[in-house]
């Protein structure tokens, strides 16, 4: 089925935060940031800004009646800064007037004065100086000092990935509103409605239920609103505790740029040893990750950065380090992926460069390594229904990758201009929070009397069409019609306590809550129907709006059996509870089994650069996805191609660009330049691995919003192979994004 | 008083002229479909069509509404994605956006929607758009664009049965428009809207003052130029092509005398920004705002045009458009006086343009280059060469120019020109490239210019491979 929102959405119609009807006397905000990168703030004036006609009251921290503080993981964040400022763009005030025009206007007025200090930007400054957000985390599989010593080849070599701006469509933002006894309503567009509801508690010195968090639905989020989406509803919220009146925040695209963090830059080194037979036997890799002034999920990100630093393959001698370095940017944040992406560049860079030294094809090294069944990753849980050499070997064969080859051949050959590169991008994705207690959702499912549904989860809507899958599970497992069942919005009042929309897991814990909450009803309205009929419990099935007794549909409807069960006094509505079985995961000992399964698939991708102006396009990307059990092929194949554009943006053409002060240079859509029509690949076939799927994913359809974004790390080889076919003397270098003018500098090398 | 009609209602409005469309449209009319992305036309989610009555014919074009003043829509047609809902059903165009999983998280969705309208309202067996070209102003940050390409493909099937001559009947029968826009032209015809007081800060479309400068155009006076007609119109002589300074992008990728002056032109010009904007940038604007890597700029420079300039007393002056351009942000232009015109002789000799951007549409160029060379038995009797991004300036490469002159083509000839043309550039890094890359470019972008117009006797092999 199509997403539930196709229809609003191609009309217009459907509601975002800036679209919510204003109510009377609302007023609007704006923050103050800080000008400078790092410094103590001597002094900040006010008056003129303040008495500008219109602006209502410029909050600073010395409003805030409970605790200055924001950060998640890590207390280390305050929501305005008080004596100090660590990046540019940091919230020092929020101006509140009586028009977003007003707010701005007075914002031009305040007047400070920084004493300041040195500015970090660099990651390896920042390692030098010693500057970390937390202690070192490292994996460990085997013994890899050992191991280098047996090995054939050991290549070393180092990469930098740059960060990736999120560039949600719609801005962040919120709108919070005043409610009786100093309660607050705020509708944010926001992944983790709970982080905002317990991060605004805390700030205000007020309890979680006097907060309401609602979210209609996010114009994008991809990470970018997971933690970051908080301080701007706390900030709304301080003001209307104090004011008592209606505060609208939406960042303008500017502010948003300048003051939310992005996509981890990751500078890493690698040792890569090989066996005579091309066996990866060791592989060591120091990343470091820039994190930005402040933790926010930097910690986790690092984690799963971890996870992933082996990708597809097996390599029984592993050490892995990860340094989260501070440095005096904004807090660097989650992006689809979650360091994820950051971990595969440098495998697949390490193979790269293996293969160069070496002189032989990567291909030939990925896949002499692809997993196999019962092998052990470097964080200790055995791989099981692995996929992944049966992705491969399909993309080869259904796409015909040996004519593919050989056509790229012939076309360097014939052309001097033009060169074709191609690729093959394994990707092996865990699905679970890396985080084992945030691994559980809620659903509360009301079945009104006269047969419609209702349907409450903790799953943010953002354009993955999470909603679109809950009411499948929901009208499936009642057997009634979709047009029966309608999804509510995420409310901390219905469903409280949840994980944030994140880590592509979000439709198997809430699906699974739907799925049991579904089935305790079904189970209760089958009492009801089996004495409506006269016939055992065990035989009746609900499907297509009526009653089944064996197998044989009945005259009861489905709206009969509901209005007797109202009569008969029968609970109609009903809270699950969800949690994934058998994860778990040992921070002390670095080891467990910390993913409920994992998802798997391979990418073939085919680029020609133009070697006289250096530019590049992406011809075609080849894909055999391990989806499980789609439960809807149409979004999800939509999932695969927007992670896919999105991944190939970060390697290809998206450039966060900051300069030694810490000012960010690339803060503008005429800068910073994302996907558009024709720089996505010209053809995108996304062939659906078949297999039998995970009990752990929901009616066996495996997560699929983060995974398929790793397959635009292809990109990258892809555009490298055609330039050194252009110039032999090409030394490779793992310096992501591969910009027009890395492509031209490579072309022309000495 | 500013009077428009609005998807289907007559609007009649006070408010300041200068405020941007959109803000007119969300706030002013509480119409919440067309979207906020990045209020400086990058991301087309606040597209919207404007409708313009030319003796009772009307013709649709889209438009960013976040870098439009409002006063421009007087006495148009503006449609917004709620103007072109049927009643009950989705409209052709979105029944296939939604069909083709084209729309996912829907922030950018109504502005898709809307080009993807515009597109079929202006469909005709002469359009030289593809639906592609339709959509290059609209970013979608969810799909991956494919889905979206499916949809408007499907359309584009669809429009090759489109009746031309009754455009606007064909595709109400065919479920792309609701009934209303069958009227609109006579309503625009009774509309007599009055003309707008001309104070304040000259804006023709406003693509560049109001991506700088929206929040305080919104609240001041602004002296509307758009639809002077003086300002307007494409006229060739005997020998030579004059196009007024308000002419857009659009107009002269549309014209047909330019396009078999240029044969390549389409080509050239679908590099410079997206539809949208180029539905609405003009010449004149792009000359004034000054750019360094001002496309249209580079691209008249290399004609070695001349500019035709108006002072409000009425006197007229005439400069060499390579004069224009003094320093950063310089240009010749006294106060009271605006750009009137462009011209350039013609037939014109061998011309080509090229451009190196990050992206390679709507993007703004790492260096852009353009050139006219004449000649004769392979000696070249004049050549014009310009090149943006390397220079404080839109830089007519004067030595390099000279140096060409009398020589004949050749490896040598062209590599120790290249030698001339480093050494009267001076690009800074910055975030569009380093001062190495841009030098590079430089080169090959020259070196392109020989390949493209002259392959019997340079190519790539023998002037750029080792």
């Amino acid at each position: 089925m199509k997403n539930i929102d196709s229809f609003g959405h191609v009309r217009g119609e459907s509601l975002f935060v800036d679209d919510i009807t204003t109510l009377q006397g609302t007023l609007y905000g704006v923050t103050f940031d800080s000008p400078k990168a790092h410094g103590t703030i001597k002094n900040i004036d006010y008056s003129t800004a303040e008495s500008l006609e219109g602006v209502v009251k410029i909050f600073t921290y010395k409003d805030i009646l409970g605790e200055n503080q924001i950060g998640g993981i890590i207390p280390d964040e305050p929501l305005w800064a008080e004596g100090e400022v660590h990046f540019i763009g940091q919230p020092i005030a929020f101006i509140v007037a009586t028009s977003e025009a007003i707010a701005k206007k007075s914002r031009a007025l305040i007047t400070i004065e920084i004493d300041e200090k040195p500015v970090i930007t660099t990651a390896k400054e920042a390692k030098e100086k010693g500057s970390f957000i937390n202690a070192p985390r490292s994996f460990k599989l085997g013994n890899t000092t050992t191991s280098f010593s047996n090995c054939k080849y050991v290549i070393e070599g180092e990469t930098f990935s740059n960060g990736q701006e999120h560039l949600y469509l719609e801005t962040q933002g919120c709108y919070a509103i005043p409610m009786e006894n100093g309660n607050i309503k705020i509708t944010s567009s926001t992944q983790g409605p709970t982080s905002v509801q317990k991060t605004v508690a805390k700030v205000l010195g007020v309890s979680m239920h006097k907060i309401e968090v609602d979210v209609i639905r996010l114009g994008g989020g991809f990470g970018g609103k997971e933690d970051q989406a908080t301080p701007w509803a706390v900030m709304a919220a301080v003001a209307v505790q104090n004011l008592k009146k209606p505060v609208k925040y939406i960042l303008n695209r500017h502010d948003d740029l300048r003051m939310t963090g992005k996509r981890h830059p990751y500078e890493s080194t690698f040792k890569i040893g090989l066996s005579k037979e091309l066996k990866i036997q060791a592989f060591e890799v120091e990343f470091l990750q820039n994190s930005g002034a402040a933790a926010d999920l930097s910690p986790a990100i690092a984690e799963r950065t971890l996870f992933h630093a082996t990708n597809s393959y097996f390599i029984p001698n592993v050490t892995t380090t990860v340094h989260s370095c501070k440095t005096n940017l904004p807090p660097n944040t989650a992006f689809r992926g979650f360091g994820g992406p950051q971990g595969m560049f440098v495998i697949e860079a390490a193979i790269a460069k293996a293969a160069e030294e070496i002189g032989v094809n990567k291909k030939k090294i990925q896949e002499l390594n692809l997993l196999s069944e019962n092998d052990e990753f470097s964080y200790g849980q055995i791989a099981t229904q692995v996929e992944i050499k049966n992705s491969w070997t399909s993309a080869k064969s259904n796409f015909n990758s040996a004519k593919l080859e050989e056509e790229i051949v012939n076309f360097n050959n014939k052309n001097a201009q033009y060169k074709k590169g191609l690729s093959f991008m394994p990707i092996t994705f865990g699905i679970s929070f890396t985080n084992t207690p945030m691994n559980h959702a809620r659903a509360l499912i009301h079945i009104y009397q006269d047969g419609s549904v209702g349907v409450s989860t903790g799953a943010v809507e953002m354009g993955q069409s999470v909603n679109t899958k809950m009411l499948q599970v929901a009208s499936e497992t009642l057997g009634i019609s979709t047009s029966k069942v309608k999804l509510e919005t995420t409310n901390t009042t219905r469903v409280a306590n949840t994980s944030p929309t994140a880590a592509s897991a979000t439709a198997d814990l809430n699906g699974k809550a739907v799925l049991k909450a579904c089935n305790s009803l079904i189970d209760r309205l089958t009492t009801v129907a089996s004495a409506l009929l006269a016939v055992d419990k065990d035989v009746i099935e609900f499907k297509n709006n009526m009653i089944y007794a064996n197998q044989q549909q009945t005259s009861l409807t489905w709206e009969k059996v509901v209005e007797q069960a109202m009569f008969e006094r029968v609970a109609l509505s009903e809270n699950a509870h969800y949690a994934t079985p058998i994860i778990h995961f040992d921070k002390s000992k670095e080891k467990g089994h910390p993913f409920a399964y994992h998802v798997y698939g391979t990418a073939i991708t085919i680029v020609t650069v133009d070697c006289l102006r250096g530019t590049y396009e992406i011809d075609a990307v080849k894909i055999v996805h391990d989806f499980g059990k789609s439960m809807n092929i149409g979004i999800d194949v939509g999932q695969v191609e927007g992670a896919l554009v999105q991944g190939i943006g970060w390697m290809t053409l998206e450039e966060i660009s900051y300069n030694e002060q810490g000012q960010l240079l690339s803060n503008a859509l005429s800068t910073y330049k994302v996907p558009d029509v024709f720089s996505a690949p010209k053809t995108i076939e996304v062939l659906p691995l078949k297999t039998l799927g995970n009990e752990q994913a929901i009616f066996k359809s495996k997560a699929v919003g983060e995974p398929p974004l790793m397959y635009g790390i292809g990109a990258y080889f892809a555009i490298q192979n055609a330039v050194k076919e252009f110039n032999p003397n090409y030394q490779l270098k793992f310096d992501a994004p591969f910009t027009p003018e890395k492509v031209l500098m490579g072309l022309y090398e000495e | 008083m500013i009077q428009f009609i609005l998807n289907n209602e007559v609007i009649k409005t006070t408010a300041n002229a200068g405020i941007t469309l959109v803000d007119f449209i969300r706030d002013h009319q509480q119409l919440k479909g067309t979207k906020i992305g990045c209020r400086e036309g990058d991301c087309g989610a606040c597209t919207v069509l404007v409708g313009t009555l030319n003796n009772s014919q009307i013709t649709y074009k889209s438009i960013t509404s976040c870098i439009s003043p409002l006063g421009n829509a007087n006495g148009k047609h503006i449609v917004t994605i709620e103007g072109i809902n049927l009643p009950k059903n989705l409209n052709f165009t979105q029944k296939k956006m939604a069909d083709n999983y084209a729309t996912q998280c829907g922030y950018c969705t109504p502005g898709f929607v809307v080009s993807l309208v515009g597109y079929a309202l202006e469909k005709s067996p002469q359009t030289t758009s593809t639906c592609n070209d339709a959509i290059s102003g609209n970013i979608c940050r969810c799909t991956g664009y494919k889905s979206i390409e499916k949809a408007a493909n499907s359309i584009d099937q669809k429009l090759l049965g489109k009746d031309s001559n009754n455009s606007i009947s064909w595709l109400i029968e065919e479920g792309f428009l609701p009934t209303y826009f069958k009227e609109i032209p006579q309503k625009l015809q009774r509309l007599q809207p009055i003309e707008l007081a001309k104070r304040g800060t000259i804006v023709a479309n406003g693509t560049d003052v109001y991506v700088r400068n929206a929040d305080q155009l919104s609240e001041e006076k602004v002296h509307l130029i758009s639809d002077e007609k003086a300002l307007k119109g494409i006229v060739f002589t005997k020998d030579k092509c004059i196009i007024g300074a308000n002419t857009t992008a659009t107009e002269i990728l549309q014209n047909e005398q330019l396009n078999t002056i240029f044969p390549s032109l389409k080509k050239f010009l679908k590099l410079i920004s997206s539809e949208q904007i180029r539905n609405m940038g003009t010449l004149g604007g792009n000359f004034v705002n000054a750019s360094p890597i001002g496309d249209m700029s580079i691209f008249f420079l290399a004609l070695n045009s001349e500019l035709t300039l108006q002072h409000t007393s009425g006197s007229v002056r005439k400069i060499p458009f390579q004069e224009f351009h003094k320093d950063y942000k310089v240009v010749d232009l006294k106060e009271g006086e605006l750009i009137v015109a462009i011209s350039f002789n013609i037939p014109i000799a061998n011309f080509n343009f090229e451009k190196v951007s990050k992206r390679t549409h709507l993007d703004i160029a790492t260096v852009n280059a353009a050139c006219e060379i004449a000649a004769k038995n392979n000696v070249i009797s004049y050549a014009h060469f310009s090149m943006g991004g390397v220079a404080p300036i839109p830089k007519y490469l004067s030595k390099t120019n000279q140096f060409l002159k009398n020589k004949t083509i050749g490896i040598s000839t062209i590599k120790e020109a290249e030698k001339v043309l480093q050494s009267e550039i001076n690009p800074i890094s910055d975030v569009r490239g380093t001062e190495t890359y841009k030098r590079a470019l430089a080169k090959q972008l020259f070196y392109a210019h020989f390949i493209t117009l002259f392959p019997q006797l340079i190519n790539f092999q023998n002037l750029v491979s080792k």
